[in-house]
């Protein structure tokens, strides 16, 4: 497969990337919005082309372990779910960081708590870069804004968690899951060989060959010194990670007087009316976290005292803004504003809440 | 004839399996895992699959099981092996896949992943060791707990009314079309042993073989969770639990049995 241009929702783009990708197994759970990342895959069949495993799993619980049990065996495999399953998989997603194992996957977010609603939401923020499991662990967070991001960060996501032997995770929402979108979809490679993996991870669960110790996949260690070493590794990789990976986008921020901080789908909105406040003579600026964990910190505390105010906008009822008061530590007000339940916002009321709340 | 005369490499008539390495093992004296553990090792190097052999441990007594077997090894989140042992054989054909696993682990919180498992036919065995209770966290109530057997949160014995019948999930996945072999077996006695060395390689063969999932029950001893000596917990075991859980094979497709 060459490189193609084609009008997809957000949920096709990664069924297609990951064909592309070379993936070698997708294992998940029907549930809305989300649904056709699966269906997709299922109608492309890639068993019959790369070979790609796609597998519809009895519960998102199974899924995830699906995607332990491969990734122990070095092999690329992903997960897709919406808030209500990515919550189920989270025992999974701490045994995956605690065992060191690459993987992607992808929560579509939608309203909740509980069963909430099927409308889109970005209410897992806490969940996902704060933990959500249990244990010290991180998970790599990139927040696409468009389909075609949709389908550059499935190649990302598994690239990074190769990287730093570590589960990756596409954090997009239902707007983003659903809207269609021109996309450019990259050249298909082939999956990597049986060799090929055997080289690259040679840690991976895939029969004691002669002449090496047996390899074994697993996040238990009784030894509390022991466990200790574990975490200090873990947390090493992860500064390492905050070192390298942060990634963010600015737009108008040059000259800003007023910055909005949104990622996913509400950056998407909030580029609209940072483009209605420029036309009316306001210096509005625009900065958007792609990866929300590594968090842009440092690009957003550069900002603190050159702008009168920032206003985090996020479909949630406040969760990035403590991210964004940390970076500034007090040096220039922050406030929030959000829709809740799967209410959307309009660009004009985002300007309404940044006058409400920090100009006026 | 002297002792040292007689401890010669050429009289051994019963040695440790190649596969088994010399970690002091945690299990308690009168245990069954020790004896299926080393079935396990015998059979996959018998069959010269060391180097094609992926096991996935539970939670459980036998969470260690990797400690024991010079293997690769996955180990699960409690209940989840054969999940985890599902994608490890559709992305690796070739390689002979199983899970180990006991009784809370595969009949109570993993319950849903054995019978789904099972029911789509994975290629892989899944060796179950049912001793009627948990023993790693103490000796609470299994869902094979039989009625009226005392167990730290039953203690004055499983009351039906309260807790439940005890599940016989071996004839469950024997109804259940994706599986080719569910049998039961014992390790109380070298006939025993024997028997289900030669039901335990068949299971593997039929793994290798595309035949579906192959599920091989032990109805096995827990003496420190029964209070009881090993001695006793073996003849418990027959007067008890093997009249609940009878020996033999539950399905049998190969010999047309059981279905």
């Amino acid at each position: 497969m060459s490189e193609e241009i084609k009008l997809l929702k957000g949920n096709e783009a990664i069924a297609h990337a990951a064909i592309r990708y070379g993936t070698d197994g997708y294992f998940g759970y029907p549930i809305t919005p989300q649904s056709e990342i699966m269906e997709t895959l299922m109608a492309e069949m890639p068993w019959e082309t790369t070979g790609m495993v796609v597998l519809q799993a009895e519960s998102e619980v199974a899924a995830i372990n699906m995607v332990y049990g491969g990734a122990g065996t070095g092999k690329r495999v992903m997960t897709s779910s919406s808030s209500p399953g990515i919550s189920l998989k989270l025992e999974g997603i701490s045994y995956i960081a605690g065992a060191e194992l690459p993987c992607l996957i992808v929560n579509v977010m939608r309203g909740g708590p509980g069963l909430g609603t099927i409308q889109p939401s970005q209410a897992d923020y806490f969940q996902t870069v704060k933990g959500g499991g249990h244990g010290d662990y991180r998970l790599i967070t990139l927040a696409p804004s468009s389909v075609q991001e949709m389908a550059d960060f499935t190649e990302l996501g598994f690239d990074l968690a190769f990287k730093y032997s570590n589960p990756s995770m596409i954090l997009a929402d239902g707007i983003v899951g659903q809207m269609m979108e021109k996309v450019v979809l990259p050249p298909a490679r082939p999956r990597k060989t049986d060799e090929e993996i055997s080289t690259e991870s040679p840690w991976a669960a895939r029969g004691k060959t002669t002449g090496r110790k047996p390899n074994i996949i697993t996040s238990l260690e009784l030894d509390a010194a022991a466990m200790e070493e574990n975490n200090l590794r873990f947390q090493a990789k992860y500064r390492k990670i905050e070192e390298n990976e942060v990634r963010y986008e600015e737009f108008m921020c040059d000259d800003a007087e007023y910055l909005l901080i949104a990622f996913g789908s509400s950056a998407r909105i909030c580029q609209k009316a940072v483009e209605t406040a420029r036309a009316e003579g306001m210096k509005l600026g625009l900065l958007r976290p792609i990866t929300l964990w590594p968090f842009p910190t440092k690009a957003i505390a550069g900002y603190a005292g050159r702008v009168k105010g920032m206003l985090s906008v996020e479909l949630n009822a406040g969760q990035m803004v403590e991210d964004v008061r940390l970076a500034v530590e007090g040096k220039v007000k922050v406030e929030h504003y959000g829709r809740l339940g799967g209410i959307i916002f309009t660009p004009d009321e985002i300007l309404a809440a940044l006058k409400e709340k920090l100009i006026n | 004839m002297e002792l040292n005369e007689i401890i010669r490499p050429e009289n051994l008539v019963h040695g440790k399996p190649r596969l088994m390495n010399d970690n002091p093992m945690h299990y308690c004296p009168g245990c069954s895992h020790g004896v299926i553990h080393k079935l396990i090792a015998e059979v996959i190097d018998e069959m010269g699959m060391e180097e094609k052999t992926v096991g996935v441990s539970p939670v459980g007594c036998a969470v260690f099981a990797y400690n024991y077997l010079d293997i690769d090894w996955i180990e699960a989140a409690h209940g989840r092996a054969p999940a985890v042992a599902t994608a490890v054989k559709r992305l690796n054909p070739d390689k002979m896949v199983f899970t180990y696993q006991g009784d809370g682990d595969l009949a109570a919180i993993g319950t849903a992943e054995t019978i789904h498992a099972a029911n789509r036919g994975e290629n892989i065995v899944i060796v179950f060791v049912n001793n009627a209770i948990y023993g790693m966290t103490g000796g609470q109530m299994a869902p094979t707990t039989l009625e009226g057997m005392p167990t730290s949160t039953t203690p004055y014995g499983r009351n039906i009314e309260l807790n439940g019948y005890p599940l016989k999930i071996g004839e469950l996945l024997a109804k259940v079309e994706g599986t080719c072999l569910v049998t039961r077996q014992s390790v109380h006695t070298a006939a025993a042993v024997r028997k289900a060395k030669k039901t335990l390689r068949k299971a593997f063969e039929n793994s290798m073989n595309k035949k579906g999932t192959s599920v091989v029950e032990f109805v096995s001893t827990c003496a420190s969770g029964w209070k009881m000596t090993p001695d006793k917990s073996n003849k418990w075991m027959e007067e008890n639990m093997f009249p609940f859980y009878p020996l033999g094979d539950l399905k049998n497709k190969e010999e047309g049995t059981g279905i």
